[in-house]
């Protein structure tokens, strides 16, 4: 039991609690500042586990970017939850069946997989030599996403803008 | 030495279970979405540890573009949310019966 295996498992605990508190807030902004401190634990994770880049990455794009944006739609639409029934009766079928399919595969693989057993070695990729390797192996499919995150951009501000009202000679018939 | 792969396995496993639950189970859209998230997070932490058990950097590559996907997905997701919210004024997909 090094040092190492106890900071993970503290964060697996945490990662888990913040995560299961979250799904299962009816106030949609307390289950997105929960979510951020999981995200929070997955960084330092990320970080334990030798990926300096992606941990600040992590806690800049997921933490930061998408839980903001998630908390302006929550206020701005003033979604309330209060009257939802958490598990609504005709769901829990689905529910359990999946869950219990998935928990038997995953015991399964899990116990016959042999890399399961290996223990993992402390390493760490500094962010010049990730950078390099991605540059290198990757660059086109880092040009396709930046492309996809353009493409995206122009999307959410199609779909944002406010829709325009018919013109007279569209409601004059009668018919949109 | 930090702990047996199946540890890790088994810690993205429970995080994807619990983004599936939330996805199931949640009549929100927006709490659907945040499962979908969630579900990416455990993937990104599966990614991140067998790229340490191989020592190899491709799983660290790929977390990278899941990121961004990420990113591109809620962007959209949420878009499409508030311009559904706006038509009907609920954001109860079971609400939406405009073909019916």
């Amino acid at each position: 039991m090094t040092i190492y295996s106890i900071i993970f498992y503290l964060l697996a605990i945490l990662i888990l609690i913040t995560t299961a508190m979250a799904i299962t807030r009816r106030n949609l902004v307390h289950a997105v500042i929960y979510l951020i401190f999981s995200f929070f634990g997955s960084a330092m994770l990320f970080y334990l586990f030798g990926a300096p880049l992606l941990a600040v990455l992590e806690v800049i794009i997921y933490a930061g970017a998408i839980m903001v944006l998630f908390l302006f739609v929550v206020i701005m639409m003033r979604a309330d939850t209060n009257d939802e029934r958490l598990f609504a009766w005709r769901q829990w079928l689905p529910v359990a069946v999946f869950g219990l399919v998935y928990i038997a595969i995953g015991v399964g693989i899990i116990t016959t997989e042999p890399n399961s057993r290996i223990t993992l070695k402390t390493a760490r990729a500094a962010p010049k030599v990730f950078g390099q390797f991605i540059f290198e192996h990757h660059w086109l499919s880092i040009e396709i996403v930046s492309l996809l995150l353009l493409v995206a951009l122009a999307g959410a501000l199609i779909m944002g803008r406010r829709s325009r009202r018919p013109s007279g000679a569209e409601t004059t018939n009668g018919e949109l | 030495m930090i702990v047996p792969f199946g540890h890790v396995i088994i810690l993205a496993g429970l995080l994807f279970l619990m983004g599936i639950l939330c996805v199931v189970a949640r009549r929100s859209l927006i709490m659907i979405v945040l499962g979908i998230e969630i579900m990416l997070n455990a993937v990104a932490i599966l990614l991140v540890g067998s790229s340490l058990l191989w020592q190899h950097l491709e799983g660290q590559a790929i977390v990278l573009f899941v990121f961004a996907i990420a990113a591109a997905e809620v962007s959209i997701g949420l878009a499409l949310i508030v311009w559904a919210y706006r038509r009907t004024g609920s954001m109860d997909p079971s609400d939406y019966n405009l073909l019916k």
